[in-house]
């Protein structure tokens, strides 16, 4: 691991097709027990079931899904913040999966992240000068005391606040605000990659496009990488490079943004962009298709393709073999027997397309 | 759906006149709804359209005589079906309150009660308002949880909210809204707690169960989707006052007020060019203890005149558009011309260097 001499030098361009990390089988089961001093194991939450993707240096990788589709939880074992049931992470040919101790804090150092609520995500009782500048605290890294104050300036001059409320409070700043804090939090450290989970969708409409706006300067400023998880696709295909579709603790679809959102080909990503709603309403001629039913419970997932239990194209086939992900020949993979054609795509209303 | 824009004939349903609301507190007054004005006719849809404290909920739970406890001062009328509900009785407005007038809340877990089962406050809901037997009561109950698409209800009216999946707990929130038939159903952030897929199916149920029933909804939400999607008229608020109210169509298609610019140009899409920068609109949403000067949105306004932030504007009729009426100050002529800029994707600072409104036109 090069982690602890890494510096600076970020900003330069890395060539397209570099790997920063590199997923395989990545599974992650929560035990479900019953008793309780004897406690017994009668079953397991399958949160992150085989999840296999690349980040490659300097794009956006965007993860989409709903509720339970295991999204936040591959970014916590990404983070290591749990540990993975099965499965492997490779960050930079090195493998991180079961790293400890002073190695793990390397880890840390170089995969920061920026949280949901910018609320309760900042420590209240701390200035935001102490806030921004603990990643250095934690990490033993400009000690003197001046020095670190200059950098923390410089780093909510990056992110768009006033370097002078160095000593003020989170209570003192509004939300969006609060969230440039812990975007500069994130990049004190110079991360090699910048997870968000979620990262304005407690924001007013406003608000969130500020903060979208910085991000997406920042990315382009300082070349980052970053996985960006959120359940708003109209986000998601604004901020992201490539993108994943996950349902029930799998990746269904994963691919070029514009392939993607033009060219759906699993029935699952074609009914999550034809249920987004669009604030226009001279293009609410056609009927949509909507999706009948819940998503089904991750600790008993369907057999075969999890999906085949609320998609309108199932076939005998597809209740007993799992799909693998494939290229079908529109750019993404996509783990499906019967993938949409152009036809289909149209007919179930995606505004997206093509 | 979105069908034509004018109004239809008839009196309305309900009629909200300069309604204002103010709560005391230790740190001053707060306007939370300043003198706002609207209508919903029978059948037909409202959007209410703003960001948080921009007064849309505290508009609706008055409404419903549920701001009366907290010790808000109001004043101005709101008259459902000629009854003024702003003066009447406490025990008047419970007769009306979940029987003609009903309300879903945002959150179905914490609007439900846990250590009951769905159905028992299925029945509740509908004995409150109905002499009607218990096995009455249960059998509705029943036909409510089919009606909004709940499967195996005879089954399903026996379990705990814990037992139901979030889309399920909105859906018997409807319901438990539907009991009686209501006249008027005020939806207060009806999806925002929920999945896309399931938010498409339970606006889809709203819809149908409002050509059913032949309701009036109140719709209130941040999401401009929503609203798009659902709503014949949209009144858009800033600051506890509307700034700007036409139909769904007019609204997107030639928005006059600074601040709807800016709700249209801050959100990203799914069509239209991805490059495309978003146009945030600066600052933050200010206090509505001492709320600004003149026009209340002018410190955030790119557009904003010396003499606005003194001269406070009123909802004034846009041309010769039935129903739309906006707050501002700026030309009209000059804010067609600006909307035209904004609408070929020129910045707020462009298209007012292209218009510049302070000259005359």
């Amino acid at each position: 691991m090069s982690a602890a001499g890494q510096d600076a030098a970020r900003g330069d361009e890395t060539p397209p097709g570099d790997v920063l990390v590199r997923v395989r089988d990545l599974v992650k089961h929560f035990p479900i027990t019953r008793g309780i001093v004897f406690q017994k194991k009668i079953g397991a939450v399958r949160a992150v079931d085989g999840v296999s993707l690349e980040i490659e240096r300097g794009e956006t990788l965007g993860i989409v899904g709903e509720t339970g589709c295991g999204k936040s939880t591959t970014a916590k074992l990404l983070m290591r913040l749990l540990d993975a049931t099965g499965g492997e992470i490779d960050f930079e040919g090195t493998d991180i999966t079961r790293v400890k101790g002073a190695r793990l804090k390397a880890v840390r150092r170089e995969v920061q992240m920026i949280f949901q609520d910018p609320y309760s995500s900042l420590n209240p009782r701390k200035t935001v000068g102490s806030i921004i500048g603990e990643p250095f605290a934690i990490h033993r890294l400009m000690r003197e005391k001046g020095e670190r104050k200059r950098e923390v300036q410089r780093l909510m001059e990056t992110v768009g606040l006033n370097p002078e409320h160095y000593n003020r409070y989170p209570h003192e700043f509004s939300g969006g605000q609060r969230q440039r804090i812990g975007v500069a939090r994130a990049l004190a450290l110079n991360p090699k990659l910048l997870i968000a989970d979620e990262p304005v969708s407690a924001l007013d409409v406003s608000i969130q496009a500020q903060v979208l706006n910085l991000l997406r300067d920042l990315q382009r400023r300082l070349g980052l990488t970053v996985v960006f998880i959120a359940h708003d696709l109209s986000v998601v295909r604004h901020m992201c490079d490539r993108v994943a579709v996950m349902y029930l603790g799998k990746i269904v679809e994963i691919g070029p943004n514009e392939a993607l959102y033009e060219f759906p080909r699993h029935p699952y990503t074609g009914a999550l962009l034809a249920a987004v709603p669009v604030a226009d309403p001279s293009l609410h001629g056609s009927a949509r298709r909507l999706l009948s039913g819940d998503v089904p419970s991750p600790a008993n997932p369907p057999s075969g393709c999890r999906f085949h239990t609320r998609c309108p194209k199932a076939q005998p086939l597809c209740s007993t073999q799992e799909p693998p992900l494939q290229d079908k020949g529109s750019g993404t993979l996509v783990a499906c027997h019967y993938p949409l054609s152009h036809e289909e795509v149209a007919e179930i209303g995606v505004r997206s397309a093509r | 759906m979105n069908a034509a824009a004018s109004s239809p004939p008839g009196e309305p349903l309900l009629r909200v006149e300069d309604l204002r609301v103010e709560f005391p507190t230790e740190d001053g007054v707060v306007h939370a709804v300043d003198g706002i004005t609207y209508q919903v006719h029978s059948g037909r849809t409202l959007g209410i359209v703003g960001e948080s404290g921009s007064g849309k909920t505290v508009s609706s739970l008055t409404t419903l005589g549920l701001t009366r406890r907290q010790g808000a001062r109001i004043s101005g009328r709101i008259l459902f079906e000629g009854q003024d509900l702003v003066t009447l009785p406490e025990d008047e407005l419970r007769a009306i309150r979940g029987d003609d007038i009903a309300m879903i809340f945002q959150d179905p877990l914490s609007s439900l009660h846990p250590l009951y089962t769905v159905g028992r406050q299925l029945t509740e809901a509908v004995r409150a308002h109905r002499d009607v037997s218990r096995a009455q009561a249960r059998e509705r109950a029943i036909e409510l949880l089919g009606l909004v698409g709940i499967p195996d209800p005879a089954r399903r009216v026996d379990e705990y909210p814990h037992e139901f999946s979030g889309g399920m707990r909105q859906r018997a929130m409807i319901a438990m809204a539907l009991a009686n038939e209501p006249k008027l159903l005020i939806a207060d952030e009806p999806t925002t707690a929920l999945d896309v897929t399931v938010q498409a199916q339970i606006l889809a149920l709203m819809e149908r169960l409002q050509r059913e029933l032949g309701m009036a909804i109140v719709i209130i939400t941040h999401d401009l989707g929503v609203v798009a999607e659902m709503a014949d008229d949209i009144a858009v608020m800033y600051a506890g006052r509307i700034v700007e109210t036409a139909s769904a169509a007019r609204v997107f298609a030639a928005p006059e007020h600074p601040y709807t610019w800016g709700l249209l140009k801050s959100i990203p899409t799914l069509y239209g060019p991805r490059e495309e920068d978003l146009f945030p609109i600066p600052g933050t949403p200010p206090s509505l203890i001492s709320p600004p000067s003149g026009c209340h949105f002018h410190p955030r306004c790119p557009y904003v005149q010396p003499d606005h932030t003194r001269i406070d504007p009123q909802l004034q009729p846009v041309g010769d558009e039935p129903g739309h009426h906006v707050a501002c100050l700026l030309e009209p002529d000059v804010r067609r011309r600006l909307w035209e800029q904004l609408g070929a994707g020129r910045t707020p600072e462009e298209a007012l260097a292209e218009v510049s409104p302070g000259a005359p036109a």
